[in-house]
């Protein structure tokens, strides 16, 4: 059985990616093209996928008989360990698009250190996975940020409004806590810091194609998710993915 | 022999028709209408299902049908993509969806209420395509019958996933059965009604199967289905809503009840209880895109200029 820091800190990565899921599950035959109804339909699935590779291997070490399903559908808002910025709503396609690139480059180099590390084979294999598909996924986001930034006045009016949104909730992913700290220590988790710039380079470079200012990483950030305290949205996301399955607790689909 | 007399031969011999050959006129517009109907039954096809995405209620179950509804989409670019090689462009038939011009399937003006209805999309809705379908991948047009080559694999593994939901249900709880009889309720005639109306008040079949883009009639299709899904449903142990079902031995065949024809005509006609906002989805979706696609088409126009002067520098 493994520890609780261990645990939490798999829990973390499977809950970010559900929420990810969900939300993107949300432009499901209502994208702008019928080419993005299809990468936005993917880009759920493979979230879907890590989400449930994740909660099984927390099922299985939690060793007390829970399911993924239990994990995704029967907690409570606070049990969720996600990063503020995934639970926000999808906003428009820019909004989603640009936060796609910003998580998911972080998520892409946090699934790349967890690749290799050696602490934790079963976690590994699941990373090596991911990062094939995230690799994508940050690839597909930056395109669109560029050519939204770099496209019409009215296209760079918006992602640059998204931006400014999103940024503040940028902070909480290489802000470390505890858990973080323990993985660190334990050689499963990536240095923070070192993500830091590494996310901070491509994101600059990205930004500067896309005809965007990077904003300042002094101001004020968010955060809150990773500790269980939420934006008011979760509960929405929560209330709707889970409605069908805590109205029949116990059954099989 | 005169060109028309050339193109019929031609047909007659079972070859198919590729985009640059000649063809009448009417065969081209008779294409086009069914191929782009096709097309827009898959886009608008996306939204009950898309509905029931985020609720599936396990996520394995949420994972199958997001495939699917990709899938959808998917089957929608290719044949948007074999209706342009008759020369008319995705625009334009996008338009006439939103205008109301061009029709898409019916069934899709009837809402999903129930994730029951996940799986009775799948088992019958899905089902009734491929038996629509499948035809279809020996139909005259070479590009269509090779888009439906594709088309008719995924569509069956669609009615594979939507019988395996009912399945389940069916195994499960009193709640989850009824759950199941309830959706089937609701969508055995619509289903049936898929299969478009009466041969005999039918104005497109004898054209169509004389060209070969039709190789069954609609009352022979409805009839194989109807012998098809009968004993699922009975393996279910579920109960077709159909006082007049039964095994008629000297036919060899069902015998069953008939469809409400004035429900058919209305739902086609705009009065079907989605109609509306299947439609203001799909428009809605289009105009709050109309940004991101003018974007995208003034960053190639950009970028296309400063690749070609850097090429032309070169």
């Amino acid at each position: 059985m493994a520890n609780s820091a261990h645990l939490n800190y798999v829990l973390r990565l499977a809950d970010d990616a559900v929420i990810q899921g969900q939300r993107l599950s949300e432009w499901c035959g209502h994208g702008p093209i019928l080419e993005e109804d299809i990468a936005l339909t993917n880009l759920a699935l493979d979230c879907i996928g890590q989400a449930r590779a994740l909660y099984a291997l927390a099922a299985e070490r939690a060793g007390a008989g829970q399911t993924e399903d239990d994990f995704a559908y029967f907690r409570d808002e606070e049990a969720f360990r996600n990063h503020l910025m995934v639970e926000l709503p999808k906003g428009d396609f820019g909004f989603t698009l640009m936060r796609q690139f910003l998580f998911g480059a972080f998520n892409w180099l946090r699934m790349e250190h967890l690749s290799g590390q050696t602490q934790d084979p079963e976690l590994a294999a699941i990373a090596t996975k991911a990062v094939k598909e995230l690799r994508y996924h940050v690839e597909h986001a930056r395109d669109w940020v560029v050519r939204l930034g770099d496209g019409t006045e009215e296209s760079h009016r918006r992602v640059a409004e998204s931006l400014a949104a999103l940024w503040p909730y940028t902070g909480e992913l290489f802000a470390p806590d505890s858990i973080d700290e323990w993985a660190l220590q334990a050689g499963i988790g990536p240095d923070l810091n070192a993500l830091h710039s590494r996310w901070t380079a491509i994101v600059e470079a990205a930004l500067t194609e896309a005809t965007l200012d990077l904003p300042s990483s002094t101001g004020w950030m968010q955060s809150g998710g990773k500790a269980g305290r939420h934006s008011e949205h979760l509960g929405y996301l929560l209330a709707e993915m889970q409605s069908l399955a805590r109205k029949h607790p116990g059954v099989t689909w | 022999m005169n060109m028309n007399e050339r193109f019929e031969a031609y047909i007659a011999s079972d070859a198919k028709i590729e985009p640059k050959d000649w063809m009448p006129d009417a065969y081209r517009k008779t294409l086009i209408r069914q191929i782009s109907q096709h097309a827009h039954s898959e886009v608008v096809g996306m939204l009950p299902e898309g509905n029931w995405v985020t609720r599936a209620p396990s996520l394995l179950r949420k994972s199958i049908l997001l495939a699917k509804v990709q899938d959808e989409a998917g089957h929608g670019l290719y044949l948007y993509s074999a209706c342009e090689t008759l020369g008319v462009s995705r625009d334009d038939l996008i338009a006439d969806l939103h205008s109301g011009k061009a029709k898409y399937s019916s069934i899709f003006n009837y809402p999903a209420t129930s994730w029951a209805d996940m799986g009775t999309v799948g088992w019958l809705v899905d089902g009734a395509a491929i038996m629509n379908q499948v035809p279809l991948c020996k139909t005259s047009y070479g590009p269509y019958a090779r888009a439906m080559v594709r088309v008719c694999k995924e569509e069956s593994f669609h009615q594979r996933q939507g019988f395996q939901i009912l399945l389940a249900l069916c195994n499960g709880t009193e709640a989850q059965k009824a759950m199941a009889q309830e959706s089937l309720n609701r969508w055995w005639w619509p289903a049936l009604m898929m299969f478009g109306p009466r041969d005999e008040d039918s104005q497109h079949t004898e054209e169509s199967m004389r060209w070969r883009i039709k190789r069954f009639t609609n009352d022979e299709l409805r009839q194989k289905f109807v012998d098809m899904t009968v004993p699922q449903a009975e393996l279910l142990g579920l109960t077709i809503p159909d006082p007049d079902l039964k095994w008629n031995e000297e036919r060899g065949h069902y015998d069953f009840g008939e469809i409400d024809w004035n429900e058919f005509h209305h739902v086609i006609r705009g009065n079907g209880p989605c109609n509306r906002e299947r439609l203001e989805a799909r428009r809605k979706a289009h105009e709050e895109g109309a940004w991101v696609r003018d974007a995208a088409s003034a960053y190639a126009k950009k970028h296309a200029r400063t690749d070609a002067s850097s090429t032309h520098a070169a």
